[in-house]
């Protein structure tokens, strides 16, 4: 049985550093796997948040080899064996310890989205071709990898932008057909939209492979420019019905 | 009271965060009340997050035959008539509110091409009556409860681990537990408690369940006294992945076999045809996977000791649009393409039927002020669950508990906490700590759930039962004596050590029932007693602590009123 070497960071918010760990590889063996068989046999108090271990919940991300994933969903055959696998928390949230980290900013956002709004009197008929986008919207894990990834959250910790996730969970919201709600002026205030460049990273990072740029933020950026700069357009939308 | 610790007052206290806990919070904070709710996990990762193929409610959207009464004789037939009726019956009328309800909270399901919920076939159902949305439904649920949960202002205790139920004399008091993150005590002091901690799973060695499914809920309420309902009935799944080792037990979602999957054999044979040539793939869970693992100890399983699930004869698209998530497990985490190849699949320990003892209307338990639903409560789904019952009854019950509860709270005075019960509590916590040597606690869950699955799985017999009750008692002994290494930190060892002291209450309490219960009904299967039993039909398995003991006591099934039974005699 051949073994991978692992090197897990161990540590709290005061500091810390990574720890080598050697562990035998079976066959479809995922990083999650290995953190297991780290804390089974080795460190029984190494912390890892998981739950579903079949990419369903989003506890359980962390950065392989330097990069944002789902440690249940990275296969260790996938990874070079000729050096040492690196698990790391994610960067952007605080560290409590070892892999675990303090994501709670992310609840306090979320807190800020006005929820759905049902238009009067609906008879909530709703066809499956209207439904299509927002259920791409709603296939997000919350995982916060986006989060993790996004350059303004992770190295310029701006916080007043709200991060890829809640731009997801704001246009799943504002292109539901039945809502009435307007998030947009939330959008452009309290949520920043106006700091995401484009810069895609979230998308390559989702795990659920929601179009996070194409479909959610750039929509969200052109409803944003139409209700403050171009109230034409905006007017055309409400009459046409479309949202 | 003591002061020493973090205190928090609620008039209603919810332990556990899944789909019955959230939607007891909504109902109990619309009643006013004022609510907490607590759970292992961060809030929207508990267990019904991955519940996949879908919920089951009766809205005829697909066929226009459903209705109540085809969906409370399926349960009580799926269930071998073993059934609280009043709760099947309650579930049957009242999921179709529950689930219009979600889409009105937001819930997007699929849709039927004239603008209703989309509803598929599964096992055991006569008509097609899972909503859905493709087979992530239990995600779509959680969202939908979490964001109408917090926009009511619910107050969320997220990892926090609750250890003991506190008691004023007969009546509920609140809870004791510990933050996860720190590792710090805190007190929540409350006038009603409802327990939504769902399953059991993690005491088997191949199951479905999250680190969470330890039966916390079930334990922490024997302990305070309150009685224990079916513990016999454990639901193994048919169809969990067997291959590769590091998935064994993960679901493959009945959805599969809803949508046209075949099951068959190394010689290619449709097995079912031998078991149940009527429902075929879609008979009761507890048929399929008696035949599966039949196919597999007579020889006939495939390389790694499963049988074959095909979906590949449906176009491409047509399973990657209504099996999405199933299309990434596999290709991702087996290297197979479900497509164009059949997966392998095994049975996997998956759903409690049996659970804390309830009320049919107001989910109280035998306890004054305690209150349980979802998986965590027993009684609707009797000796074997239906597939998308689980969900339609969580919303169903966690309604019911949350209204019962927040009623209760209006009516009772403040509790006074014994300051002594929360010393006991911590010094138990603490003692792990203690042990200078001692085994590590992951040594001693891998032997229960070794143990669990060889002696008390899907077939069961005397003697086997025996053996397991003389091997809890071992592992009982070495868990009072496992030793924790680290802080109080975030220590997933410290935790695990509590967690086994769960598993292991429930896991007796699951082998003296199955030990008593001398027939095979459902889930249950004794290989020397293999058929129904009349006089064992009309009763039910109640587990309950008298001082150190389990003691166990038949008490008789409530008999059926007559318009019901005509509706199940047709
Ligand atoms: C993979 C999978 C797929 C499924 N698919 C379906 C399906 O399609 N249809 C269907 O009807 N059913 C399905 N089921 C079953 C169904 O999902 C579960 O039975 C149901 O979700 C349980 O919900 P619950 O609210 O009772 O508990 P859970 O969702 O399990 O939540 C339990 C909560 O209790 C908390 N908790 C536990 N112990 C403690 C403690 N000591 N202190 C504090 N908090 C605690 C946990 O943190 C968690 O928040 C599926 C199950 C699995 C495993
Ligand atoms: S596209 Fe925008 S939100 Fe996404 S990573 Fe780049 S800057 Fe962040
Ligand atoms: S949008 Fe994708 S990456 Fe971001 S939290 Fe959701 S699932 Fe994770
Ligand atoms: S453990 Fe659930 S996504 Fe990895």
């Amino acid at each position: 049985m051949s073994e991978a070497v692992m090197q897990v960071f161990r540590g709290n918010r005061e500091g810390g550093s990574p720890v080598e760990f050697r562990v035998p590889i079976t066959p479809g063996m995922v990083v999650l796997d290995a953190l297991h068989h780290i804390q089974g046999h080795q460190a029984p108090d190494l912390a890892v948040r998981w739950n579903c271990k079949a990419g369903k919940c989003g506890s359980c991300s962390a950065e392989v080899n330097g990069r944002p994933r789902l440690t249940c969903k990275t296969r260790m055959d996938a990874l070079p064996t000729d050096q040492p696998i690196t698990v790391n928390p994610m960067k952007t949230f605080p560290v409590i310890k070892d892999l675990v980290t303090d994501v709670s900013w992310n609840y306090e956002v979320n807190k800020k989205i006005p929820a759905f709004k049902p238009k009067a009197g609906t008879d909530w008929k709703m066809y499956q071709e209207d439904i299509d986008r927002v259920q791409e919207f709603r296939k997000c894990i919350e995982c916060f990898l986006c989060q993790d990834v996004c350059h303004v959250l992770r190295d310029h910790d701006k916080k007043e932008f709200a991060g890829p996730r809640f731009m997801v969970r704001t246009a799943a919201l504002e292109m539901h057909p039945l809502d009435s709600a307007d998030r947009i002026p939330l959008v452009k205030k309290e949520l920043g939209i106006g700091y995401c460049n484009i810069t895609k990273c979230c998308t390559e990072v989702c795990p659920e492979e929601i179009h996070i740029t194409d479909n959610a933020i750039i929509p969200l950026k052109e409803r944003v420019v139409d209700e403050f700069y171009d109230p034409i357009a905006k007017l055309v939308r409400k009459i046409t019905g479309a949202k | 009271m003591s002061d020493r610790f973090e205190t928090h007052e609620h008039d209603v206290l919810i332990i556990g965060a899944g789909g019955a806990g959230l939607r007891a919070a909504i109902e109990a904070l619309a009643h006013g009340a004022k609510v907490g709710v607590v759970c292992k996990s961060l809030l929207g990762k508990a267990h019904t997050v991955m519940a996949e193929g879908g919920i089951a409610a009766a809205m005829a959207n697909v066929d226009s035959a459903d209705g109540w009464i085809p969906h409370f004789r399926d349960t009580m037939r799926g269930g071998k008539m073993l059934n609280n009726w009043r709760m099947a019956q309650l579930h049957a009328q009242e999921s179709i509110d529950r689930v219009k309800e979600l889409e009105q909270w937001g819930a997007l399901f699929d849709r039927t091409s004239d603008g209703n919920i989309l509803q598929r076939a599964f096992g055991g159902h006569t008509f097609k009556r899972l909503c859905h949305v493709g087979d992530r439904t239990g995600l779509e649920m959680i969202r939908t409860l979490q964001d109408r949960g917090v926009e009511m202002g619910v107050d969320v205790y997220m990892e926090c681990t609750i250890t003991k139920l506190l008691k004023d004399g007969d009546r509920i008091a609140g809870a004791f537990g510990y933050w996860r993150e720190q590792g710090r005590f805190v007190q929540f002091k409350a006038k009603s408690v409802i327990i939504c901690t769902g399953g059991i799973g993690k005491s088997w060695k191949i199951t479905s369940n999250s680190w969470e499914c330890t039966g916390d809920g079930m334990a922490l309420a024997y302990d305070a006294g309150a009685e224990l309902l079916d513990m016999e009935f454990v639901q193994f799944h048919p169809t969990g992945m067997v291959w590769p080792p590091g998935v064994q037990g993960i679901l493959v979602t009945e959805a599969v076999r809803g949508e046209g999957g075949l099951l068959t054999n190394k010689l290619g044979e449709r097995f079912m045809q031998k078991y149940d040539p009527k429902k075929m793939e879609l008979s009761t869970r507890d048929v399929v996977a008696r035949s599966i693992y039949t196919e597999v100890k007579e020889g006939r399983g495939s390389e790694h000791g499963g049988a074959f699930l095909d979906i590949s004869h449906k176009p491409a698209e047509y399973v990657k649009q209504k099996l999405p998530s199933m299309y990434h497990q596999f290709k991702e985490l087996a290297d197979v393409d479900i497509t164009k190849q059949p997966m392998e699949v095994g049975p996997t320990c998956h759903y409690m039927m049996g659970g804390i003892r309830v009320e049919a209307e107001t989910a109280q338990t035998t306890v004054p002020g305690l209150f349980a639903a979802g998986e965590a409560a027993a009684g609707l789904h009797g000796a074997n669950r239906l597939g998308g019952n689980s969900l339609s009854d969580l919303v169903v019950f966690g309604r019911r508990a949350g209204l019962a509860a927040a009623e209760h709270a209006k009516k009772v005075s403040a509790p006074n906490i014994d300051a002594s019960e929360i010393e006991r509590a911590e010094r138990e916590m603490l003692a792990p700590f203690d042990q200078s040597a001692g085994e590590s606690p992951y040594a001693v869950h891998r032997d229960l759930q070794d143990m669990m699955q060889s002696l008390v799985g899907i077939f069961r017999v005397e003697d086997d039962l025996k053996t397991a009750l003389a091997e809890l008692d071992k592992l009982k002994e070495r868990a009072t004596k496992v030793r924790v290494e680290g802080s109080r930190m975030f220590n997933p060892g410290w935790h695990l050590a509590r967690d086994l002291q769960c598993m292991l209450t429930v896991s007796e309490a699951v082998t003296r029932s199955a030990l008593a219960r001398k027939e095979s009904r459902g889930a249950h299967s004794r290989i020397d007693y293999p058929g129904l039993d009349e006089q064992w039909g009309k009763q039910n398995n109640i587990t309950k602590r008298e001082g150190e003991t389990m003691m166990l006591k038949q008490v008789a099934r409530p008999p059926l009123p007559d318009d019901l039974k005509k509706i199940l005699d047709e």
